[in-house]
C-alpha cells in the first residue's frame, strides 16, 4: 500500500520564476567537474583490410605514437587486438581503447570475416550487461569496453563498395555506429573521388546500411554537423611524418608530384574527421552507444533468455521470477538427462555382461574341446606306448631267448671246442 | 570440420588494471577536452531533477526556508494572520513540483513537506511513513530500471536529501531527533540544521553545534557529507571544513527589506533587522552553497551510487531467500519430502 502522497490540484508542473540568483546554474560545471576527476572511456574500432593505414590514421587523429609493428598477410583468420591507452590534455583524463582488426580481407574464404567482430562487440555489451544484472555492482567506476565508434576504412578502389564491406557494414550497422572512411585518399583524383563518395552512399541506402548521423537535434551543433555530414564517406590521409611547408611543419605525405598535407582541407578530408570524431560528437557516440546499441542487445538479450515484462501488478519481480522459473526448468532438464544417462549406462554395462558371458560360454567350451582333444591324444599316445612296450618285451624275450640259444651254442661250441683243443693238444703232445 | 581455419578467440582489454595502459604524451593538440563542452550542452538540454524533502515539527519554519532556499514561492503556505494551520493527525507527505530556470539551466524541482511530523502527543514510528515514501521512489526506480525496454530516462523521483530541522533549545538533540536521523541516515543523505536560530546567540550556536557533533557522533549516525564517501583528499579537506560547521544554524526570511540602501532578505524585528544571507548573521549561506551551488550533483550521485545500490542489493536478496530453498537452488525439494 502507497504512501498517500498529498500533491496539489493541478498536477501539472508550473514554470517558477526566481526573484534572485539561486545558484544551481552551476550544475552542468559540477557535473562536469566530477566527470573529470573520473575521466573518460573512448573505445574505436577500425575495421579495414590489412595495410589500408588504419594505425597511421589513429595516430594522426591522436597526434601521439601508438606502439604496434605492421601486421603480416598470411593471418588464417579474423583476429582483434585490443589496446588500451591513457591520454591526456590539460585537466581531461581519457581511456582510449583501439580495436583493429586483424587479417580481415585476407583470407581466400571471407564467408565468416565479420563473425569475430560482431562476436567481440556482443562480448563487450555482454560484459557489461553481467555488471548490470549483479546484485553487488559497482557500475560508476565500471571500466566500460563497449565500442563506440566504429571506424569503416574502404578501399580506394575509385568504383564502389566491395561485397565484403556491404555485407560486413549491414552486420555492424545495429551494434555500433559505424562512421565510414575513404582510406589512403591520396590516390584518388579530386572529380573521382566525387563520383566514388556519391556511388558509395547511394550502395549504402540502397542496401539499408544505417551509418552513424551525426545529431542536428542540438542548435549548437546542427549546423557544423549538417555541413560535415554532405561530405560523407570521408576521404582520409594519415601521416605521422612533418614536412616543411611555408615555414613551418607540418603532417604530409612527400610524393615527387607534390605534398599531401594532411591538416588542409582541400587535399583530404581528416580535419573533417577529427571535428566529427573528438571535437563534435564524442559525448553523443558514447551515449547512442548506451542508450541505442547496448539497450537493443540487452532487450534482445533478456528475450531471448525468456524475460517479459509481465503487467508490473501480478508479479513482484518479473525478472527474477522468470529467472526462477527458467533456473528450476533448466535443473530439471538437467535432471532428465541425468537419469538417461544413467539409464543408458545400465543398459550399456548389462550388453557388456552379457557379451562377457558368452565369450566366458566360448571360452568354456573351447577349453573342454581342447581338454577332450588331449585327452584323445594322450590316449593315443598310451596306446602306443603300449604297443611299443608290447614290442619291447617280445624283443626282449626274443633277445632272452635268442641269449640262450646262443649260451646253448656257445656251450656245445666250447665243448666242441675243447675237444678240438684236447684233440689239438693230444696231437702236439 | 576439415579446411576451415581455427580462429583465436578475441583478445580482450582486461578490465580493471591494464599492465598495457600505456600512458602516452600528445605531441600536439588533438582537441579531448571539447567533450567536456559536449557534455555541459548535454546536460543543459536534458535539464536536471532534484527531490529534496524537509522533516521538522511545525512551526520550525521548513516551508519558509525552502521559499528562501530556492527564492521562489516553491511551498504555497499562506503565512499571513488569521490562518490556522491544520495539524494532521498522522505524518503525512505533501509534494510539490516546480520547473525553475537559471541562465539556461532547467531544473525539476520536487520539495516533499511532512507535516505533523513530531507533533502528536505520541510520536513513536512516526518516522516509517516517510521511511516507506523514500524507499517506495527506490522501488519506483527500481522497477523502471528492471524492465526490458527502458525508457531512455527513467524519471527519478528518489530523494536526494532530507534536510531535518532541529528546534534551537540549546540542549541536546531530543530522543525523536536521534531516532530519526539514525535510522533515515542509512537510506537517505540526511542535512541537519538548526532551525529559527535567530533565538540563539553566537556563543550558544557554537556549544549547541559541539553537543550535536558530539551526540551523532556517539550514535554513529554519519550525516551528509559522510566521511566514508570522500573520494580523493581534495574532497575530504573540503568536506572537513563543511562537517566542522554541520549543523548549519538558518534562518529563513522571504520577505525583502531595506538595509544601508539595499534590499536583503531578512526578518524585521524590533531590536534589528537579522539578514539571511549575511554570513555574520546566520549561516543561511552555506546550506544554499552546499545543497545547490556545490554539491547538489555529489548528493544526487551518493544517492544513486550508494542509497539506492543498497537498497537493490536487498530487495534483490529478499526476493532471492523467497524463491529458493538454500538447497541447491531446487524449490521446495525438501519441503516436499518434509510433508511426506
Amino acid at each position: 500500500m502507497a504512501v498517500a502522497v498529498e500533491r496539489p490540484a493541478n498536477d501539472e508542473l508550473r514554470n517558477l520564476s526566481l526573484s534572485g540568483h539561486v545558484g544551481f546554474d552551476s550544475l552542468p560545471d559540477q557535473l562536469v567537474n566530477k566527470s573529470t576527476s573520473q575521466g573518460f572511456c573512448f573505445n574505436i574500432l577500425c575495421v579495414g583490410e590489412t595495410g589500408i593505414g588504419k594505425s597511421t590514421l589513429m595516430d594522426t587523429l591522436f597526434n601521439t605514437k601508438f606502439e604496434s609493428d605492421p601486421a603480416t598477410h598470411n593471418e588464417p583468420g579474423v583476429r582483434l587486438k585490443a589496446r588500451s591507452y591513457e591520454l591526456q590534455e590539460s585537466n581531461v583524463r581519457l581511456k582510449l581503447t583501439i580495436v583493429d582488426t586483424v587479417g580481415f580481407g585476407d583470407q581466400i574464404n571471407k564467408d565468416d570475416s565479420y563473425k569475430p567482430i560482431v562476436e567481440y562487440i556482443d562480448t563487450q555489451f555482454e560484459a557489461y550487461l553481467q555488471e548490470e544484472l549483479k546484485i553487488k555492482r559497482s557500475l560508476f567506476n565500471y571500466h566500460d569496453t563497449r565500442i563506440h565508434a566504429c571506424l569503416y576504412f574502404i578501399a580506394p578502389t575509385g568504383h564502389s563498395l566491395k561485397s565484403l564491406d556491404l555485407v560486413t557494414m549491414k552486420k555492424l550497422d545495429s551494434k555500433v555506429n559505424i562512421i565510414p572512411i575513404i582510406a589512403k585518399a591520396d590516390t584518388i583524383a579530386k572529380n573521382e573521388l566525387h563520383k566514388f563518395k556519391s556511388k558509395i552512399m547511394s550502395e549504402l541506402v540502397s542496401n539499408g546500411v544505417q551509418i552513424y548521423q551525426f545529431p542536428t537535434d542540438e542548435e549548437t551543433v546542427a549546423e557544423i554537423n549538417a555541413t560535415m555530414s554532405v561530405h560523407l564517406p570521408f576521404a582520409v590521409v594519415g601521416s605521422t611524418e612533418e614536412v616543411k611547408i611555408g615555414n613551418k611543419m607540418s603532417k604530409a605525405r612527400q610524393y615527387p608530384w607534390g605534398v599531401v598535407q594532411v591538416e588542409n582541407e582541400n587535399h583530404c578530408d581528416f580535419v573533417k574527421l577529427r571535428e566529427m570524431l573528438i571535437r563534435v560528437n564524442m559525448e553523443d557516440l558514447r551515449e547512442q552507444t548506451h542508450t541505442r546499441h547496448y539497450e537493443l542487445y540487452r532487450r534482445c538479450k533478456l528475450e531471448e533468455m525468456g524475460f517479459k515484462d509481465t503487467d508490473p501488478d501480478s508479479k513482484p519481480f518479473s525478472l527474477q521470477e522468470t529467472y526462477e522459473a527458467k533456473r528450476n526448468e533448466f535443473l530439471g532438464e538437467l535432471q532428465k538427462k541425468e537419469e538417461e544417462m544413467r539409464q543408458m549406462f545400465v543398459m550399456r554395462v548389462k550388453e557388456k555382461e552379457a557379451e562377457l558371458k558368452e565369450a566366458e560360454k566360448d571360452l568354456h567350451e573351447k577349453f573342454d574341446h581342447l581338454k577332450r582333444t588331449h585327452q584323445e591324444e594322450k590316449k593315443k599316445v598310451d596306446d602306443k606306448k603300449k604297443e611299443l612296450e608290447e614290442e619291447l618285451s617280445n624283443f626282449q624275450k626274443k633277445k632272452a631267448a635268442a641269449q640262450l640259444l646262443q649260451s646253448q651254442a656257445q656251450q656245445a661250441g666250447s665243448q666242441q671246442t675243447k675237444k678240438d683243443k684236447d684233440k689239438k693238444n693230444f696231437f702236439f703232445m | 570440420m576439415e579446411g576451415q581455419p581455427v580462429q583465436p578467440a578475441p583478445e580482450e582489454t582486461p578490465r580493471n588494471t591494464n599492465p598495457a595502459n600505456v600512458g602516452l604524451e600528445l605531441f600536439g593538440y588533438v582537441g579531448i577536452e571539447a567533450v567536456l563542452d559536449q557534455m555541459r550542452i548535454k546536460t543543459m538540454k536534458t535539464g536536471f531533477e532534484f527531490n529534496l524533502m524537509v522533516v521538522g515539527q511545525s512551526g520550525l519554519g521548513k516551508s519558509t526556508m525552502v521559499n528562501t532556499l530556492f527564492k521562489s514561492k516553491v511551498s504555497r503556505k499562506p503565512t499571513g494572520p488569521g490562518y490556522e494551520e491544520h495539524i494532521p493527525k498522522t505524518v503525512q507527505l505533501q509534494s510539490v513540483t516546480h520547473i525553475i530556470e537559471e541562465k539556461g539551466v532547467k531544473m525539476k524541482l520536487t520539495v516533499t513537506d511532512t507535516p505533523g511530523f513530531g507533533d502528536q502527543i505520541n510520536n513513536e514510528n512516526c518516522w516509517d511513513p516517510i521511511i516507506k515514501y523514500i524507499n517506495e521512489q527506490y522501488e519506483k526506480y527500481l522497477r523502471e530500471e528492471i524492465l526490458i525496454s527502458r525508457k531512455r530516462k527513467i524519471p527519478d523521483t528518489r530523494v536526494h536529501s532530507c534536510v531535518y530541522f532541529v528546534p534551537p533549545t540549546g540542549h541536546w538533540l531530543r530522543p525523536l531527533d536521534l531516532e530519526f536521523m539514525r535510522r533515515l541516515s542509512k537510506i537517505v543523505n540526511v542535512v541537519p540544521v538548526i532551525a529559527k536560530a535567530d533565538t540563539l546567540t553566537l556563543e550558544e550556536r557554537a556549544e549547541f553545534k559541539q553537543r550535536i557533533q558530539k551526540d551523532l557522533k556517539a550514535h554513529g549516525i554519519s550525516v551528509y557529507p559522510q566521511e566514508d564517501f570522500d573520494d580523493n583528499p581534495d574532497d575530504r579537506i573540503l568536506n572537513d571544513k563543511i562537517r566542522d560547521k554541520i549543523p548549519f544554524a538558518v534562518v529563513g526570511a522571504d520577505k525583502e527589506h531595506q538595509v544601508n540602501g539595499k534590499r536583503v532578505l531578512g526578518r524585521k524585528t524590533k531590536w534589528g533587522i537579522i539578514e539571511v544571507e549575511n554570513p555574520a548573521h546566520c549561516e543561511f549561506p552555506l546550506l544554499r552553497d552546499l545543497l545547490i551551488r556545490s554539491h547538489l550533483q555529489d548528493l544526487k550521485d551518493i544517492t544513486h551510487n550508494v542509497h539506492y545500490e543498497s537498497y537493490r542489493v536487498q530487495r534483490l536478496n529478499e526476493s532471492n531467500r523467497l524463491a529458493l530453498s538454500p538447497v541447491n537452488g531446487l524449490l521446495g525439494k525438501d519441503e516436499v519430502e518434509s510433508d511426506l
